[in-house]
């Protein structure tokens, strides 16, 4: 396994640098395409998002990565160096799983990361660009993604206040189809809330604010409807969920509101989302059996408790890591020695071959029996010699002396190494 | 026969105890994949059982009380993977497996060759009535045991707090479907079985039957079931009210249950 990886993210460079390096989409083949060709690269793959552009390598020697990137985009090495960082062999694949994995993430768990490794491999795929080494690499590291997935809550809980509002919202109403959805205010983390409430789904949108004209911009904006303030208290009732961020210094609703709502809508439940600072909706309404309030506090406790809550399964995901970092390793190195036994397979059986054609000629005709006789016996001195170097290739493969071994191996036999064509060296 | 297909049902409803125990725990995702299948099995053996004990009844005789805590166990199950079907949760699982494995145990210790009680009633009509009713008291465990989630996902959403185990409760208003839906299935049942009931005991005994206790404590629980009915249809009762009178009606059910079984 020869592995290597340059590359900057979100934590090693500024935004500054990112951009002069992120490559866009339509650029991306060439840009694997002129990878590929650098001296020492055998497969070639290029990971470019908002957040990292990477360059994914399996090489025959180690090449200088920094240069290429350095020539391609033609920026000065002073700027670049203290923002790169890169990985060879055993890192690479850590690094690789953990970025599949979404540990390496910004908002760590997000789940975009995967969706974008697989299509920067496809591209580099389709290219030809990634086919042994990096294939087996990538496809582990997608099952890799999936286990930790699968085996942590890593994903599970939101980590921004619009997120959170909506996973509150589908608790209390399952899906939110069909739900109304009443904006009173236009703050901006209410357009985001109701942004990431529409996306999920919800039916119908009101907007009030006092300034009229601003809630008819957001209702033109979101497809919804404007509604003047002074309907506010009339028109409530149709909402299941309300989002408020007045500046009113006095709460709009209070629990006298909330025990009239609850029976005009047949205590069917409501939430309130209170981004407002002071609070437009009295604490006092979250008593009442139906009603839901979650002011900007609430939300806040709720992500950061899931941010804890993800850190302690990204530890857990670190240490799945772990063990399938090591699991490929082992596999990678039993698989570097497979070339070596078929070379020598095919070493002994071109000697063998050879040494029947010899020897049948001073025999004279055949039986067929007698053909098949020889064909057996030759055919067991190999094997049996061959047994020992085999099995021991084979076990020591993911030993620290497995290199020593296998390159005993190959100058006894006199393999050729470049060709691997089995052909004894004359 | 039926006994021991029933006590096949009865260890596999064990991992479906062990799965109600474990979720409190927090340990679920996992143990769902495990469970529904073994608890599945277990409910085709249940029922293979059931159609056992029904295909060996002579209809000159009642069942024994054990026969009909298999048949509501039973009943409790195939609701159980009727709402899974249908909503995709388990969760009303972990009240519901303890409480068909309870009766299952009970059910599986009588002997096949105890005498069985004579019924002064034209057999087929006790059958019908008992059968009707048993499906009413079913669906009324489980929009009680619907009703309690929905008080504990309420309390957990209110509370703010983040308590892992019930955040993976479906949604309040999938859970309050749940429990309204069964209400509605379970009532004609209901209705219809004391109907059956009560004409065959007047045929028998005429008016004063219905002095008897246990009679009135059956009205009493069908009352009550109509109001649970009607004050969520017409005022959306839900949540703690509606887990109150939900109470009120199964204690009703289980005292009228205990009265008819212990004459």
């Amino acid at each position: 396994m020869n592995f290597q990886l340059i590359g900057v993210n979100h934590n090693s460079a500024p935004v500054e640098v990112r951009e002069r390096l992120a490559i866009p989409e339509a650029q991306l083949p060439d840009a694997i395409r002129t990878l590929v060709q650098q001296p020492g690269v055998d497969e070639g793959m290029v990971l470019s998002t908002c957040n990292r552009v990477e360059l994914l390598t399996s090489t025959r020697q180690t090449t200088d990565l920094r240069d290429f990137l350095r020539s391609y985009f033609g920026v000065s090495p002073d700027a670049l160096n203290s923002h790169i960082y890169e990985f060879e062999e055993r890192d690479v694949v850590r690094h690789v799983f953990r970025v599949a994995s979404s540990l390496d993430s910004m908002v760590v768990g997000e789940p975009q990361i995967l969706g974008q490794v697989k299509e920067a491999y496809a591209i580099a795929r389709g290219l030809g660009a990634v086919h042994s080494a990096l294939e087996a690499l990538l496809s582990r590291a997608f099952a890799v993604a999936k286990r930790v997935r699968n085996e942590t809550a890593i994903g599970s809980s939101s980590v921004s206040i619009s997120a959170v509002a909506v996973q509150l919202a589908e608790k209390i109403f399952g899906s939110l189809r069909n739900r109304t959805v009443y904006v009173v205010g236009a703050g901006k983390m209410a357009e985001l809330a109701a942004r990431h409430l529409i996306a999920h789904g919800a039916g119908t949108i009101l907007f009030t604010n006092r300034t009229h004209e601003r809630a008819v911009q957001l209702a033109e904006a979101f497809g919804g409807q404007a509604i003047p303030f002074e309907r506010l208290y009339e028109t409530v009732g149709r909402a299941d969920i309300v989002l408020t961020s007045t500046g009113a210094s006095e709460p709009l609703f209070r629990r006298e509101h909330g025990e009239q709502l609850l029976s005009r809508r047949k205590n069917q439940p409501m939430f309130f989302i209170d981004i407002a600072v002071p609070r437009n909706i009295d604490p006092e309404m979250n008593r009442l059996d139906g009603m839901f309030v979650y002011d900007i506090d609430d939300l806040q406790a709720v992500t950061s408790s899931n941010s804890t809550e993800r850190k302690k399964e990204a530890e857990r995901a670190e240490k799945i890591i772990d063990v399938e970092v090591e699991r490929f390793a082992t596999r990678m190195k039993s698989l570097a020695v497979v070339p070596t036994i078929l070379s020598l397979q095919e070493y002994c059986e071109t000697i063998r071959q050879a040494e029947i054609d010899r020897i049948r000629g001073k025999l004279g005709t055949l039986t067929p029996e007698q053909e098949a006789a020889i064909d057996v016996m030759t055919r067991g001195i190999i094997n049996k010699l061959l047994h020992t170097p085999i099995t021991t290739l084979k076990s020591t493969a993911a030993e620290p002396e497995a290199a020593t071994i296998h390159e005993i191996i190959r100058r006894i036999f006199n393999l050729n190494s470049n060709s691997n064509s089995g052909k004894p060296n004359k | 026969m039926p006994l021991f297909w029933l006590r096949i049902a009865l260890a596999l409803y064990g991992f479906g105890l062990l799965y109600a125990v474990m979720a409190i725990w927090g340990e679920r995702e996992r143990l769902t994949r495990i469970m529904l299948p073994t608890v599945g099995l277990g409910t085709v053996f249940h029922f293979v059982s059931v159609i056992e004990s029904v295909r060996l009844t002579d209809f000159d005789t009642s069942w024994s009380i054990h026969q009909f805590e298999s048949l509501l166990a039973f009943l409790l199950m195939a609701f159980f993977f009727a709402i899974y079907a249908r909503y995709r949760t388990a969760s009303p699982g972990i009240a519901i497996f303890p409480l068909a494995f309870v009766l299952t145990l009970s059910a599986q210790s009588y002997s096949e060759n105890s005498p069985t009680n004579p019924t002064p009633f034209h057999p087929v009509w006790i059958y019908v009535h008992v059968a009707l009713v048993l499906v009413g008291y079913s669906a009324l465990i489980v929009s009680f045991v619907a009703s309690i989630l929905y008080l504990i996902q309420e309390r957990s959403l209110k509370a703010k707090g983040v308590a892992r185990f019930w955040s993976r409760l479906p949604a309040l208003a999938t859970i309050d479907e749940i429990g309204y839906r069964c209400l509605i299935f379970g009532f004609p049942f209901m209705t219809f079985g004391l109907i059956a009931g009560s004409i065959l005991a007047e045929a028998k005994f005429g008016a004063g039957y219905f002095k008897d206790p246990k009679i009135l404590l059956s009205i009493l629980m069908w009352v009550v079931y109509t109001i649970l009915l009607y004050t969520r249809w017409s005022a959306g009762w839900r949540g703690r009210r509606a887990a109150y009178l939900a109470t009120c009606a199964f204690a009703a059910a289980a005292v009228a249950w205990v009265a008819n079984i212990r004459p």
